[in-house]
């Protein structure tokens, strides 16, 4: 490694360390205008009660003890006003509006929190913006920029090697998964107030997958290839994944705990948008620094190839100004947030209440918005889809996707390439394709009818449950937890309602497939490594058969690590509805040896 | 019937699973190497961390009881052809009733002093890869004897783990003897490029003990210079590993003599791979090829004798690849090192120094005879289909886009190709289209 490297590495760890430990430099003190809420009556009650407890103006040294004081007011005052409820609400106000509800509770926990900082970090912000986030883009850059020296061409050197990208052995990568779906599952029951129901149904839905692979798809005797040498595992991967797993769980449900985090990238959100930054503001921001850092390196490691250069251009360009920029704009201008290239069923709350009622009444451009997202539903996809393939919007629009390609890269190699692992992809996208239907068919009657009971389910319950299970456990806390443990797509590949529906599209009406290059292949194995969706490259390669794969998300890094240029991406009609059927290897046959059979 | 296979390289499994394909005879694959079919081409991104060994088994260990296909992991030791037995190492036999030798290639040797000593060993074997796994730590430099494809790998795997090297090249220039020479100059300077100590025109004297039996240098012929190191690659070719087989029988020369239709001198015993030598091979082969294509052609057109369809093995137009460090090589049909009179070429290089495409026809019709492609990839059926119809040189310049492989956004050259044949013969003609997936489509059908 380069010297200007090393120095690089030290300062962006050194950056990280100083960020996680800001979250422990400040302290809080609950003041009058600091204390969050929404109504006076609620102010009053929880001030009556601070003072109670004796809390007001009182100093922590640290945000658990800050958090776990405030939690108490606001039990205490949720008590004391549902003992008022009893004896009548105050006239015109709502019975919700006048009780103290959980989800409030959590709001005003937060909101308190953020403004309760009195210590170093809220004494520091703008000092500690500039340092942490300059440092660690410092860093990350000098480990970077030395790459453009090297000679152009693929530099895949010692990624088996490496204890942070050399992927786990099959046991450890086992208890992984089994540890988080198990912890997942049970603080689902929790997020969903002791409601086991739904929790249950989840768990009987991925029994029935696995005794579905396991024993329908005949998978249970097929030994799948070790996950990584026999004896070897990524202890720096393993460490990071859990730094990753931890980092979502505060950000989707323990957001009061980094709220110094937030509180630096305030200066940053007012400039753009003129609001205080919200935990998703925070992580916008985090993500389009690490899209753009490491979409560098990703251009700096293939120069040589311009269908990665211009996709990770693309890429760092739509999460900068479609994903960031745009929506924190169209908050300045009074207009909705929106990202104009997140599409339903991955935008998953596109047709939940709050958004259409949004949208419908935030004049002409709302309605635009509401306009636009479904066009690009009902259009877009199946149009594009038709002509490029999926690869369109996964590997050079998608947030998700953008992400995986640039700071997921260096994991590409981690998705499991075995048969039993596809039988699983398959039950699971399709699977959470389905739940997204029927939890947005569910969510629209409600909306239409005013009727939230549909047979046993209840729609709020339902698309509450969706929220916690696929947008947050599955695409945040394993979908980017697991880059280390299992690859860099995990969700785009096992749980993305939207690659699910590109994908039908792709396998069956459309122009797109990776062709072979006749006889050429040697069987390597490069492009089935580095193929981040798990799917056997070289198995179609080695018998020279177009491939054609719903889960494709046409990267060209197969076409890119190809040694003997076998591999090529191509859109092309003559033979669209039977492209993968041809197989081109040399054949020999009874008159002759023959390259088409 | 029941078949076996002495070896589990890409011959012996190709031939396995097209008996497979086509018959429902017993089939037993033996090897002493590896337990399951692995891409002996991989070995190198193994070494440099690009791959584990599981990634480059190009199927999944369930595959082989799937179809049927018995591996059995042991050494052969003998062949009695008379009681059509063998002799594994475990003591124990085995019978057959049709038998395929595809035991593949060993390192050559050439009798230099200290070729046995510890730390020198070629590479063609997992065993080798694991030698030179085992003896790499703390390598201060490493030589490598031969400037083959195996030895260039070699090169580029140390060089991947910061290990200096040092080549020893009998040639004039890096492979002269099969390239030509602007290509063989160009790639010549790219190994220098990647820091290597290319030694060309120099042949190795002797390795020198360090008295313990392990190899601490080598002297070279032509200067007396001596290298110190502490490992010796012998790349300077392979040749078959037939030896267990020398003193029976089964007519031997080189390798193993087979007919057209790749069987031996003794009824039921067949060999294919690195290990046959052809003993009337077609115009223009030579009758061994250690090459993973043919060796998996020679696979499939056993599997159709030995299942009753008599096809004599035709291995078609040439065709090879390979990646020297960063330059990709695809060559289709006859580009010679020393061409024959009636040859002649339209040669094309990039400025950079890395791409190169050279176009080789016949002089006096005009007729495409070959390609040879540097950094650039080219679709082989369209070059296929040219060079066995005998396309003209115009025709084919005038298409060439059709041939393009390269991914999208790429530069294409064909205008530049196409521009030097205008300024070279002074001749009128223009591209036809750019590069379509469609047309392309189109023109193979026709």
């Amino acid at each position: 490694m380069h010297i200007l490297q090393k120095i690089g590495l030290a300062i962006l760890i050194a950056a990280i360390g100083l960020f996680i430990l800001s979250l422990g430099l400040n302290s809080y003190q609950l003041q009058e205008e600091t204390l969050y809420t929404e109504s006076d009556f609620h102010k009053a009650e929880l001030l009556k009660a601070a003072e109670n407890q004796g809390i007001l103006n009182e100093t922590y040294g640290n945000n658990i003890s800050f958090i776990k004081a405030i939690k108490s007011l606001c039990k205490e005052a949720q008590k004391s006003l549902e003992a008022q409820a009893a004896n009548g609400i105050p006239e015109g106000v709502g019975e919700w509006d006048y009780k103290l509800g959980d989800w409030k509770i959590k709001d005003y926990v937060f909101q308190t929190t953020k403004a309760s900082g009195v210590g170093f970090v809220s004494r520091n912000t703008l000092t500690l913006l500039y340092t942490i986030f300059g440092l660690g883009i410092f860093g990350a850059l000098l480990y970077i920029i030395p790459l453009f020296q090297k000679l152009p061409g693929i530099k895949n050197d010692g990624i088996y090697h490496s204890s942070m990208t050399r992927g786990l052995t099959l046991n450890w990568r086992t208890f992984f998964l089994i540890t988080t779906t198990i912890g997942l599952l049970l603080y689902g029951v929790m997020y969903m107030g002791s409601q086991v129901f739904w929790p249950l149904v989840t768990l009987a839905v991925i029994g029935l997958i696995v005794y579905l692979v396991y024993f329908r798809e005949k998978q249970k005797d097929k030994i799948p290839p070790k996950s990584a040498s026999p004896d070897v595992t990524a202890w720096f991967g393993i460490i990071t994944g859990i730094l990753l797993i931890g980092f979502y769980i505060l950000l989707y449900w323990k957001p009061e705990y980094i709220t110094n985090w937030i509180v630096l990238v305030d200066p940053v959100s007012e400039k753009l948008s003129g609001n205080p930054a919200s935990n998703w503001f925070l992580y916008g921001f985090l993500y389009t620094i690490i899209v753009i850092v490491m979409g560098i390196r990703m251009i700096a490691k293939y120069r040589h190839n311009k269908y990665q250069i211009f996709r990770t251009f693309s890429v760092m360009f739509f999460q900068t100004a479609f994903a960031f920029l745009i929506p924190e704009i169209l908050v300045r201008l009074n207009q909705p947030w929106y990202d104009f290239k997140n599409i339903w069923p991955l935008n998953y709350n596109f047709f939940f209440d709050y958004n259409l009622d949004t949208l419908t009444s935030s004049g002409s451009m709302g309605l635009f918005m509401l306009f636009w997202g479904i066009i690009l539903i009902l259009i877009g996809v199946p149009v594009i889809t038709y002509f490029f393939g999926k690869r369109w919007y996964c590997s050079w629009v998608c947030g998700c996707g953008g992400l995986a390609e640039t700071m997921g890269d260096p994991y590409r190699q981690l998705s499991d390439k075995s048969l039993r692992a596809w039988k699983y992809e398959r039950y699971i996208i399709h699977g959470v394709l389905v739940f997204a239907v029927i939890m947005t068919l569910l969510v629209l009657y409600s909306y239409f009818t005013g009727n939230k009971n549909i047979l046993f389910m209840n729609s709020d319950t339902v698309r509450t449950w969706y929220g916690f299970l696929i947008g947050s456990a599955f695409a945040g806390v394993v979908g980017t937890g697991f880059y280390p443990l299992m690859g860099n797509r995990t969700w785009c590949r096992f749980g993305c309602p939207l690659a699910a529906y590109l994908g039908l599209v792709q396998k069956f009406k459309s122009r797109f497939r990776i062709t072979t290059n006749g006889g050429q292949c040697i069987s390597c194995g490069n492009c089935s490594t580095y193929c981040e969706m798990g799917i056997d490259v070289r198995w179609y390669a080695q018998r020279g058969q177009d491939i054609v794969r719903s889960s494709c998300v046409g990267c060209g890094v197969c076409s890119a690590v190809c040694p003997r240029g076998v591999l090529r991406l191509e859109n092309g009609t003559v033979d669209m509805d039977n492209r993968a059927e041809e197989t081109r290897v040399i054949h020999i046959s009874e008159d002759e040896v023959s390259l088409i059979q | 019937m029941n078949v076996v296979i002495i070896g589990n390289g890409i011959s012996g499994v190709t031939a396995a699973r097209f008996i497979r394909k086509l018959s429902d005879h017993q089939i037993t694959i033996i090897s002493s190497e590896t337990a399951h079919f692995y891409s002996r081409t991989a070995l190198m991104y193994i070494y440099m961390g690009h791959m584990r060994y599981e990634d480059t088994k190009p199927y999944e260990d369930w595959f082989w009881d799937k179809n049927r296909i018995n591996l059995v992991y042991a050494h052969v030791e003998k062949v009695h052809f008379n009681e059509k037995k063998l002799i594994l190492s475990s003591g124990n036999d085995m019978n057959y009733d049709k038998l395929i030798i595809a035991t593949g290639s060993k390192s050559n040797k050439f009798g230099w002093p200290g070729q046995d000593l510890e730390g020198v060993r070629g590479l063609y074997s997992k065993q080798d890869l694991d030698y030179m796994e085992a003896h790499s730590k703390g390598l201060k430099r490493a030589v490598i004897v031969g400037g083959g494809l195996i030895g260039i790998e070699m090169a580029e795997m140390f060089a991947s783990r910061n290990i200096p090297v040092t080549m020893l090249v009998r040639e004039q220039n890096y492979w002269d003897n099969v390239l030509p020479p602007e290509e063989s100059k160009m790639i010549s300077k790219h190994i220098l490029d990647h820091h290597i100590d290319l030694r060309l025109g120099v042949n190795l004297e002797s390795i020198k003990d360090n008295g313990n039996g392990v190899a601490c240098g080598v002297k070279i012929k032509e200067t007396g210079e001596e290298i110190p190191c502490q490992y010796v690659g012998l790349t300077a070719g392979v040749s078959p590993s037939i030896d267990f087989l020398k003193d029976s029988e089964l007519n031997t020369n080189r390798g193993v003599i087979v007919n057209e239709y790749l069987a031996t001198n003794i009824p039921d015993v067949y060999a294919i791979g690195d290990c046959s030598e052809h003993s009337n091979p077609a115009p223009g082969r030579r009758p061994i090829e250690a090459i993973w294509y043919t060796g998996r052609m020679m696979g499939e057109t056993l599997a159709h004798n030995i299942c009753g369809n008599k096809i004599p093995y035709n291995p078609g137009i040439w065709f090879n690849s390979a990646k020297f460090f960063d330059i990709e090589y695809q060559v289709y049909g006859d580009v010679l090192a020393k061409p024959p009179e009636n040859h002649a070429s339209l040669f094309w290089m990039h400025e950079d120094g890395t791409k190169s495409i050279r176009i080789v026809y016949d002089k006096n019709s005009e007729e495409i005879i070959g390609f040879n492609l540097f950094g650039i990839r080219y679709r082989h059926e369209v070059c296929e289909k040219w060079i066995r119809e005998k396309t003209l040189l115009s025709d084919v310049l005038q298409n060439l886009s059709l041939a393009n492989f390269d991914p999208e956004f790429y530069d294409a050259y064909e205008k530049e190709v196409l521009a030097l044949y205008k300024k070279q013969t002074g001749k009128q003609i223009e591209l036809r289209g750019k590069r379509n997936f469609n047309r392309v489509l189109k023109f193979l059908k026709n």
